[in-house]
Formats: C-alpha cells, structure tokens, sequence
C-alpha cells in the first residue's frame, strides 16, 4: 500500500502529524512526504525512524520527498503517539536494552561488609577505586544511614566521589540520615535526598547493587 | 532572532568604549551594566516574545520571569520595570488585562516594581519587560569568569522549546505541561541568591539559544572549553521521548547550524538526546559556574529550596572544540 502527502507550507507541526496519520492509515507500505523546509525534513525523519521506518531523502528544486517505507503484518498499526507517561525522573539516563542501565549503587553503611571494621573500611576503599574505573560511570549512588558518612568531610573517598560526580555519576545522600547524624552542614558532594526520590531510584528500571 | 543573523546585525554597531559601562555587547552577556558610585552599579536587560502558552495570565507570568532572569544572572537584584506589549484590535482587550496581571504578579513576587511601559497595535500579541536592577560593582558575575578546574551547575531541567512544539501538535502529555508551565513561570531568584552565596565564577541564563549555545558564549567570553555530561542534564518529563517523535522546533536546528563544528558529540549519543540540548527555552535555569569544592554545596541548597539542579560538566583549558558532551 502506498500513500503519497504533500505538507509544503504546513507550519511545524504539522508535517509530523499528518505523517502520522497517513502512517496510521497504511500499517505497511510506503508514505511520501513532500516538504519545503529543512525543519519539518529533520522532524518527519526523526519521527519516521523511531517509528520503525526506513527514510529515504531526496531534493528537488528546493523541496525534500521523503520516501518512508515500514515493513510489517499490515495490520494497521499506531505509530507512537502519546509518550508512555509512567514516572519519569528529571534526569533521563539511557536505558541498555539488556536491563543494566540505569545502574545504582545504594550504600547503607560507610563499611563494605560485616565483620572487622577495619576491613569493611579497606574494602570500601578498594570499591571505590574500582568504580571510578568503570566506563561508562555508575549513573546513581545513593548513601543512607551510616553511609552519609562516605560524603561527608571525613570520608575517605572523598576524591573518588569527586572524579564520579564531574563525569555525571548522580551522588544523593538521605537527608533525614545527614540530619540525624548532624552532618546537614558536612556534606561535601552530591546533594541532601528524600525517601520519596530513593525509593523511586531503587524501583526504576535498571539494576541496584546493594553495598552492606 | 536567530543567532547567525543576530551576531551579523549587531557587527554594524559602533564600539563604545566607556569606563562606566562594566559589561556591553562585547561578551554576549545577559545584561549591560554601568557603574554609578564606588557602591553601585545599574542593571539594565529587556526581553519580549509571542505567546508560549495559551492561557494569558500564565504567558504573562512566563515573560516577566523571562525578563527579571537576567538581571539575576548578572547577580543583581530587580527594582523596576516596563511593560512591553504588542497587541491586536481584533482580539478582547481583558486578554490584555490578563497578560499585564500575569507580569504584574511575578515582578512582584520577586519583589520589583512595575511603573510603567508601552503598548502598541500588532498583528499578533507580544510581551515582556525591559527591567532595571542593581548591584555592587564588585559583585557583579558575567558570563566570562569561569575557570579550568570548575564544575557547572545547572538549575532548570531543559525540554520548553519540545515540549511546546509537542503542545501545538496536542502530542504532550499532561505531566509534560504542566511541568514546563511550572518551569517556565519559576524565578531564578532563589537560585541566584544561592549562586551569590556560593560565589560563582560566572552565570549565564539558558533561553532561546539553548544549553550550548548559552554555554558557548561562556566560553567564548572566558576563552575556556567546556565538557557537559548529558546524562546529567536535567530534562523535563517526557522531554527525550518527544523528541525522539520529531517535536522538535525550528529554532533548535538554526542553533544547531550556528554552533555548527564547535560542539563535539560523543558518538553514541542519539540524534534525538542531541537536539534537547539545542532546543532553544523560554525562562530557563541559570547556569552557573564555580570552584568544585563549593558545588555540592550549592546543589545541596537547591535541592532543598525544591529545584531539579544538577552538575552538568566542567570547564577545562581551550581545546579544538569549544564544548565537548559526553555520554
């Protein structure tokens, strides 16, 4: 099946909209849009590929003719109209489509396992060292009860978390902790957080590794 | 206007060259500033557009915000303004009336006055302000300060320009709107009290040539580079899909051409996640930055005052690039 649409003089937009709706209209096939501007070019494009289709660009005396073909069981099917509005944080991270992204490391204590202190104190060192290897960076670490310690003035990592915070690694701390630990005014990097904005991190897609 | 166009008009203007004026065009500043005593310096700044909304009181709430925004970035403090209105004879005068109380309403929420202004006849409505403000001569903060070794802090979330596009096309969904209403009516005034407090290097306010256009003129001004994370960038809900759907407005790809080689992209970065960060915006955050020690500080305190503010990069010696952004 194939439909041809001419959107020359359409202000943006409407291009997108009316290759919307002729793409709704065939379910497989070819649409052809034809029209006068590099803006509704780029936005049809755009609209066209993450729907799916193949675009084909050609120009002729000043105007595009947009080729979109979609393969597919005809069966008629939407184009992605309204976006999925489940909850969405401010910041986007890229999700993987295996599941790992976004990753979140939550850390519950300032000490990496139970046992000797002094060990957990080692251990959380050499964690820190590792992650600041990892590329890309983790995209979230969340500190809570004793672990507001880790950003705070005395923590022992503090350069690490430095180094993760300015490649774009998020570093939130529980604010009730921070305040019940009377380090509201210590914190060194990251920002204070709720429970309401963590617990939306711990359940958001992605992975979480707990550090206990 | 677009920026290309811009920069071309304003070559023409004669240099002026007086020891009062203490910022002028030469930077791209947000607003001129001119020293009146040891004490004090006068902030003057005047901004209008067409409707980016289409309730009238909260179009007139986002132009005042608009408006007083660069005299915070300039970290002064509002005193006066002017009212700026086009208007058409053939539509109801109280739409007017409503547009005015908007701007009435924000200029006095940020504790200024309005005294005046002037309207004219138009084929389409326009509003804005021209405002007056003041600060300490010492205190002022340009958009040229910043140095290597500082981070950058952003404190809006990006995605106005997408997101209105998205609202013509009746594709935005609700939560999309209305936090871009509440986002373009926001004053950076706590926002600028807590840049003062942390004392920047430098702030510059994000409107119409987006992220990078705004961060380039930055480091033009600072003869720096710039690295942005853009993982880190705060974007308003739905803002990445949106544009993934080719919502995207005209002016994102006229600030695109205009940036054209200076900005440098990590490959894998999407086309669509690309665009946000032209997308031009209407009463945007302030875009500050400071030495890295005093960052979490500062995120620290917005936060608390209820804003989506984020390290967004760093700023490092001159390279090839002017902004690199990473993943």
């Amino acid at each position: 099946m194939s439909k041809e649409i001419d959107c020359r003089g359409l202000a943006c937009p409407r291009p997108v909209l009316e290759t919307k709706k002729a793409l709704d209209g065939i379910g497989a096939g070819t649409v052809t849009v034809i029209v006068d501007n590099p803006t509704a070019r780029e936005n049809v494009t755009m609209f066209a590929e993450n729907a799916g289709c193949r675009v084909e660009v050609a120009e002729k005396e000043g105007d595009y003719i947009l080729t979109i073909t979609r393969e597919g069981s005809g069966t008629g099917g939407q184009t992605p109209g309204t976006p999925p509005d489940a909850a969405e944080k401010t910041s986007c991270p890229q999700t993987a489509g295996d599941g790992t992204r976004p990753l979140t490391y939550l850390f519950s204590s300032n000490l990496f396992g139970q046992g000797a202190p002094d060990l957990g104190l080692t251990l959380i060192k050499s964690l820190f060292s590792t992650l600041v290897e990892m590329d890309p960076p983790p995209d979230t670490l969340i500190f809570l009860n004793s672990g507001v310690f880790l950003v705070c003035e005395t923590s022992p990592v503090l350069k690490q978390l430095r180094v993760l915070g300015g490649r774009g690694t998020e570093i939130i701390a529980c604010g009730t902790c921070l305040n019940y630990y009377k380090l509201q005014d210590k914190l060194q990097v990251g920002r204070a957080s709720n429970m309401l904005e963590i617990n939306e991190r711990l359940t958001g897609p992605g992975k979480v590794v707990y550090i206990t | 206007m677009g920026p290309a166009t811009l920069s071309q008009v304003l070559r023409q203007l004669p240099k002026i060259s007086d020891e009062n004026l203490l910022v002028g065009l030469e930077t791209s500043d947000d607003a001129a500033v001119y020293r009146l005593s040891d004490e004090l310096a006068i902030i003057q700044t005047v901004d209008f557009f067409t409707p980016v909304v289409d309730d009238p009181y909260t179009f007139g709430q986002a132009a005042a915000a608009n408006a007083l925004s660069d005299v915070y970035a300039m970290g002064g403090r509002p005193l006066l303004a002017l009212n700026i209105a086009c208007f058409p004879n053939c539509l109801p005068v109280d739409v007017l009336g409503k547009i005015l109380a908007g701007g009435a309403d924000k200029v006095r929420e940020a504790g200024a006055i309005i005294a005046g202004g002037h309207t004219v006849q138009d084929d389409e409505p326009k509003y804005g302000l021209a405002v007056t403000g003041v600060v300490h001569p010492d205190e002022i903060i340009t958009n040229a300060g910043a140095r290597p070794g500082d981070l950058l802090v952003l404190t809006k979330p990006l995605g106005t320009g997408i997101i209105a596009t998205a609202v013509k096309a009746e594709l935005a969904p609700p939560e999309s709107r209305t936090a871009a209403i509440a986002a373009m009516c926001a004053l950076n005034k706590e926002a600028a009290a807590a840049m003062r407090e942390a004392r920047a290097t430098a702030c510059t306010d994000i409107t119409g040539f987006g992220l990078l256009g705004h961060a380039a003129e930055m480091a033009e001004a600072g003869g720096v580079s710039i690295i942005l994370h853009r993982r880190a960038v705060p974007l308003l809900p739905g803002t990445l899909e949106l544009a993934a759907m080719g919502m995207i407005p005209a002016g994102a790809y006229s600030n695109r051409e205009h940036l054209g080689g200076r900005v440098s992209f990590a490959a894998q970065i999407p086309a669509a996640a690309r665009l946000t960060l032209y997308d031009p915006q209407t009463s945007g955050g302030l875009l500050i930055a400071l030495p890295a020690e005093r960052a979490p500080r500062l995120t620290g305190e917005l936060a608390e005052k209820g804003m989506a503010a984020a390290v967004v990069g760093e700023i490092t010696t001159r390279r090839d690039w002017l902004i690199r952004v990473e993943e």
